[in-house]
């Protein structure tokens, strides 16, 4: 009873922030919503045994996402007053078929789960959430980790390049 | 003990909100924030299967799709920069040259 509670309280906080980030004329506002929204998502990883994936979250997309764009908001210069036109001409169109996509998806019928892996709550509690994605990780998946790793390095290399200022000779 | 339902209906009401943000703003950081948001609800259904499913693949995909979200949103905004540096607006009705 109490996780339905709890579970509650973060579905309704989550889904009323994500609400008002789409909403905000003002672009800040719509940030620091997003900041809230990424805390209570973080909430709820841990509410399913997943600490590090909680802790990821918080770091690097509350921690250095949003950073970034509050630092390309400011490098913009909007000016919150100029802001002329915040929606779209079509947009009820654009809501009947979000609404409608909505709709499909939660009255899909019901399906049928598949064989359970070995990864139950005690097994991962005593090899802790941590050590127990480094297991997976480095063994199992450990091309996809490096591919990961590349794809930061080029992230990293293709935003340095395009962003610098060209000095005009 | 929560239902998987649950979990799932919140996940796919968030990627929903995310896409109607994506379809009815026109401004360009905006879009960015909603692709962000559809990011996220389809992490919290992955975490979720991750949990009832006792299988740990869930969360190693929310892993990558962590780092490449935040390597998108590197590049992204970088071209957002130099568009709007060019272009003086950040509204994508306006931005309909294909030659900066």
């Amino acid at each position: 009873m109490i996780n339905k509670i709890f579970f509650l309280y973060f579905a309704v906080a989550i889904v009323t922030l994500s609400l008002v980030i789409i909403t905000r004329k003002s672009l800040v506002h719509s940030v620091i919503s997003m900041l809230a929204l990424f805390f209570h998502i973080a909430g709820l990883y841990l509410f399913l045994n997943s600490e590090f994936l909680a802790l990821v979250q918080i770091i690097v997309y509350a921690g250095a996402i949003l950073v970034l764009f509050l630092f390309v908001i400011m490098l913009l210069n909007i000016r919150e007053d100029e802001l002329k036109e915040q929606y779209a001409s079509l947009w009820p169109l654009g809501v009947s078929i979000g609404v409608v996509f909505m709709i499909a998806l939660l009255r899909m019928p019901a399906f049928i789960l598949g064989s359970k892996g070995v990864w139950d709550i005690k097994a991962v509690t005593e090899a802790t959430n941590t050590g127990a994605i480094g297991q997976i990780l480095y063994t199992e998946y450990l091309l996809p980790f490096e591919v990961a790793s590349i794809i930061l390095l080029i992230a990293i290399i293709g935003a340095m390049v395009l962003a610098k200022k060209r000095f005009v000779k | 003990m929560v239902p998987l339902d649950w979990y799932l209906m919140l996940g796919s009401i968030v990627f929903c909100i995310g896409m109607i943000g994506f379809m009815i703003r026109r401004n360009i950081i905006m879009m960015f924030l909603s692709v962000e948001l559809m990011l996220n609800g389809v992490n919290i259904s992955l975490v979720a299967f991750s949990h009832y499913l006792q299988d740990l693949r869930g969360q190693i995909l929310v892993f990558f799709i962590i780092a490449v979200a935040a390597s998108e949103a590197a590049i992204g905004l970088a071209i957002v920069i130099l568009i709007t540096r060019n272009k003086n607006t950040i509204f994508i009705d306006e931005i309909n040259e294909l030659r900066g």
